[in-house]
C-alpha cells in the first residue's frame, strides 16, 4: 500500500539515510587527503618552476657579482643583446601591424576565405619552430628557390639580420592577433558603425574608436609578443648560423657558452632573458588586475 | 526630409529578408516600423540609413537617389539599441563627435562645437553631465547622449533601432513621452523600430507593420487598429478570438448559432474567419439578443473581469474582457448561461479556403446595431 503525501520546501521529506557530511558538501575529503594533494601540487611547482628560475640567477651568481659583470660585458654577449633588442624592435611592430590589420579584417568584416585565414593566423603555434626555420632556408638559402637569385643581387638573407627577423616574425605572429580577435569580436561592429554614421572615415573610425577599444588589449599582446621574439631559439638557431658578433641573438648565445663549459656566462646571460619574463610576467599581472575586463575574455597564453 | 523607398529587396543566404518593399515617409513624420522579429523591420531601417545594401530597389531622401551612398556620405542620425557611446569619451566629446571629424573646411571652430554639444546636452535634458563618462550614466542617459549625438550632425533623416528595447519599463514609459515632445519640438523626420505594438501606437504619427520581409499595412494608429487589413495585423496589435463563421446568401452567421450576425455581408459565400478582441465582447442575461455561450471561467484582475466562455453551438471557447464598472450583472459565475455580444470584430477569407482568399481584401464587418461605436 502506498501513501501519498505533499511535502513543501519547508517541510521536507526524512531521507532514508543520514547525510555523511552536515556541515559543507562541497570539500568531501579528509583533511589528510586535502593537504596530502596541496603539497603535492606545490612541490610540483616548486621543483620544475621555482627551482630552475631560482637555480638561473644562484648559477649566474656563483662566482660572485665580478665574474657576472665580465659574462654580461663581454663583446659577444652584447652584441648579442644588441641583436636581440634589434630584432624585437622591428618584429614586434611588425606583427603589431599585421596583427591588429588581421584581427581588424576578421572581427569587423564577413569574407570568404575567413576560417581559412584564422587557422593560417594559428599555423606558428602549431608547427614546430625548427620547421619554420627549415622552410626560410628553403626559401632563401644559397640552395634554395630565391637563393640564386638572391647571391646574383648580392642579398643576403639566411645566416644573416634578415633571416632571424623573418623567422621571429612568423613564429611570433599569432600573438597580437590572437589576442584581439575574440577581443574586437566580443565588441562589435555597433562603435564603428556609430562612428561612420557621424560621419568618420575610416581612419578616424579606427583611431578614435576601435583602437582606444582594444588599446589595452593590444598592449598585453604586444608584451607577449615581445617576451617570444627576444626568447625564440629554435627558428632563430636554423637562419641565424650562429656568428658570434654578427648573427647570435641572446639565446643563440647562451646555448654557445653552455657548449663551451662557460656555465657562469651561460647563466648569467640567460638570467637577463629569466629577468626578461619576470618582467613580463608583472606587467602581465598588472594589465590583468587593472584592466581585466578591456583584454581577451578568452586567456589562452 | 522625405524618404522614399522604392521595391527594395533583400536576401540573406537565401532567406528573402525584404520583399519588395516600398513606403513614402514625408518630411517631419514619426513612424514606427513594428514586426515580430525576422519581421525584416531592423534590415529595413539599416538598408534606409546605408548600414546595409539592398539586392534591388531604391532610397531616396528628399528625391536625391541614396541607394549606392555610403553610410557616411548619407547625412544620417542612427541610434543603436544598446547607444553603442564611445566609453573612453565623456558625454561632450561622444556628442561633439560628429563634429569634429569633418574635414577642415566644414568644421566649426572648437568652441563653437563645445557650445553645440551643451545646447544638445540640454536638450536631451542632461545638462551638467558633460564630464561624465558613459559607465557612469544609467541605461535612459545614455540612451539620451546617443540621441544628442546623433542629432549634432544636424541630420537629414533620425532612425532609431529599439530606442527603448533596453531599458526597464518605467524608464521606457518616459522616454517614450519624451522623445514624442522632442520629435514635435525638432521635427526631424524619424523612422524607429519596434517590436513592442503600444510603444508604436503611443509615439507614431504612422505605424508600418511588418510581417516575413512584407509589409502587411501602413496606417495611422487608428487605421491599424480599427481596420486592421489581414489576419496577421489584428492578431499582432492584440489579443484575439477567432471563430469559424460562415457566409450564406448575404448572412454571416457562427456556426449552429441562431441569428446572422450581419445580413449584408460583402463576402462571397463560404467559411470565413471571424476575428474579435476579447474586449470588443459582452455578456448580456439570457433573453436579450447574442449567441448562446455557457461561462467556463472568471477572474478578477485588478479593473479587468476576464472570462472565458464556450459557445453552446459547437463548444469554441472565447476569452473575455471586461471593464469593472460593466459587469453589474450578478450572473457571471461559471456555468451561467448567457448572451454573447460582440462590440465590434473583423472578418477575414479562413485559410482553408485559400484559391480565393489571399487576393481577396477582407472588409471589417460590424455588428448592425453597433456600427456607431469608435
Amino acid at each position: 500500500m502506498t501513501q501519498h503525501t505533499d511535502h513543501s520546501l519547508l517541510d521536507p521529506p526524512k531521507l532514508p539515510f543520514e547525510p555523511l557530511l552536515q556541515r559543507n558538501a562541497v570539500v568531501t575529503e579528509q583533511p589528510w587527503v586535502r593537504w596530502l594533494l596541496t603539497a603535492a601540487a606545490l612541490a610540483f611547482l616548486g621543483f620544475f618552476l621555482l627551482l630552475p628560475l631560482v637555480g638561473v640567477f644562484t648559477e649566474a651568481l656563483r662566482h660572485g657579482l665580478g665574474v657576472y659583470r665580465d659574462a654580461l660585458m663581454d663583446p659577444d654577449a652584447l652584441d648579442a643583446v644588441r641583436l636581440t633588442l634589434l630584432v624585437a624592435a622591428i618584429a614586434v611592430p611588425l606583427n603589431l601591424v599585421f596583427g591588429v590589420a588581421a584581427a581588424w579584417a576578421i572581427a569587423k568584416f564577413e569574407f570568404r576565405g575567413k576560417t581559412l585565414l584564422t587557422t593560417l593566423i594559428d599555423l606558428p603555434f602549431s608547427v614546430s619552430p625548427v620547421v619554420a626555420g627549415l622552410i626560410y632556408v628553403l626559401m632563401f638559402g644559397a640552395q634554395g628557390w630565391l637563393g640564386p637569385w638572391l647571391i646574383a643581387h648580392d642579398l643576403q638573407i639566411i645566416f644573416a639580420v634578415p633571416g632571424i627577423v623573418l623567422a621571429t616574425v612568423f613564429v611570433t605572429f599569432p600573438f597580437i592577433a590572437r589576442e584581439l580577435i575574440p577581443l574586437m569580436q566580443e565588441q562589435g561592429t555597433d562603435d564603428e558603425l556609430a562612428a561612420l554614421s557621424l560621419g568618420a572615415n575610416g581612419w578616424q573610425c579606427f583611431r578614435h574608436v576601435t583602437l582606444p577599444n582594444i588599446k589595452w588589449g593590444l598592449l598585453y599582446g604586444v608584451l607577449l609578443c615581445n617576451a617570444r621574439a627576444m626568447g625564440e631559439f629554435g627558428a632563430v638557431s636554423v637562419v641565424s648560423g650562429h656568428i658570434r658578433g654578427e648573427t647570435n641573438t641572446m639565446p643563440l648565445h647562451v646555448e654557445i657558452l653552455y657548449n663551451e663549459y662557460n656555465f657562469a656566462a651561460a647563466f648569467a646571460v640567460a638570467s637577463l632573458l629569466a629577468g626578461l619574463a619576470l618582467v613580463t610576467l608583472a606587467l602581465k599581472s598588472i594589465l590583468e588586475a587593472r584592466h581585466g575586463g578591456e583584454l581577451s575574455t578568452s586567456r589562452r597564453h | 526630409m522625405d524618404i522614399q523607398i522604392r521595391n527594395i529587396h533583400k536576401q540573406f543566404a537565401g532567406f528573402p529578408a525584404l520583399d519588395d518593399v516600398s513606403l513614402a515617409v514625408s518630411s517631419g513624420e514619426l513612424i514606427a516600423l513594428l514586426g515580430p522579429s525576422g519581421s525584416g523591420k531592423t534590415t529595413l531601417l539599416r538598408i534606409i540609413a546605408g548600414l546595409e545594401f539592398p539586392d534591388r530597389g531604391q532610397i531616396l531622401f528628399g528625391g536625391e537617389d541614396m541607394s549606392r551612398r555610403a553610410v557616411r556620405e548619407r547625412n544620417i542620425g542612427f541610434v543603436f539599441q544598446h547607444y553603442a557611446l564611445f566609453k573612453h569619451m565623456t558625454v561632450l566629446d561622444n556628442i561633439a563627435f560628429g563634429l569634429s571629424v569633418r574635414r577642415k573646411a566644414e568644421r566649426p571652430a572648437r568652441a563653437a562645437i563645445r557650445a553645440k554639444a551643451l545646447e544638445l546636452l540640454e536638450l536631451v535634458q542632461l545638462g551638467g553631465l558633460e564630464q561624465r563618462y558613459p559607465h557612469q550614466l544609467s541605461g535612459g542617459q545614455k540612451q539620451r547622449v546617443a540621441l544628442a549625438r546623433a542629432l549634432a550632425i544636424d541630420p537629414r533623416v533620425l532612425l532609431l533601432d529599439e530606442p527603448f528595447g533596453a531599458l526597464d519599463a518605467k524608464v521606457r514609459k518616459d522616454l517614450r513621452r519624451w522623445l514624442r515632445e522632442l520629435h514635435q519640438q525638432t521635427g526631424y523626420t524619424t523612422v524607429f523600430v519596434t517590436h513592442d505594438q503600444e510603444e508604436a501606437l503611443e509615439l507614431a504619427d504612422r505605424v508600418v507593420i511588418m510581417n516575413r520581409g512584407r509589409i502587411e499595412q501602413v496606417g495611422t494608429v487608428d487605421d491599424v487598429y480599427e481596420t486592421p487589413r489581414t489576419p496577421f495585423v489584428f492578431d499582432f496589435l492584440g489579443d484575439s478570438n477567432v471563430l469559424d463563421a460562415e457566409v450564406r446568401g448575404r448572412e454571416l452567421r457562427l456556426p449552429g448559432a441562431g441569428e446572422a450576425l450581419v445580413t449584408d455581408s460583402i463576402h462571397p459565400a463560404g467559411l470565413v474567419d471571424l476575428y474579435v478582441r476579447p474586449g470588443d465582447l459582452r455578456l448580456a442575461e439570457p433573453g436579450r439578443a447574442g449567441i448562446d455561450v455557457r461561462v467556463t471561467e472568471v477572474q478578477r484582475t485588478g479593473p479587468i473581469l476576464r472570462a472565458s466562455a464556450a459557445l453552446v453551438a459547437n463548444g469554441s471557447v472565447v476569452s473575455i474582457e471586461l471593464p469593472h464598472l460593466h459587469h453589474d450583472a450578478p450572473a457571471f459565475r461559471v456555468g451561467a448561461q448567457l448572451r454573447l455580444r460582440m462590440m465590434q470584430f473583423s472578418v477575414y477569407p479562413a485559410p482553408r479556403t485559400s484559391s480565393t482568399g489571399p487576393t481577396q481584401t477582407p472588409v471589417r464587418e460590424r455588428e448592425p446595431g453597433q456600427r456607431g461605436r469608435g
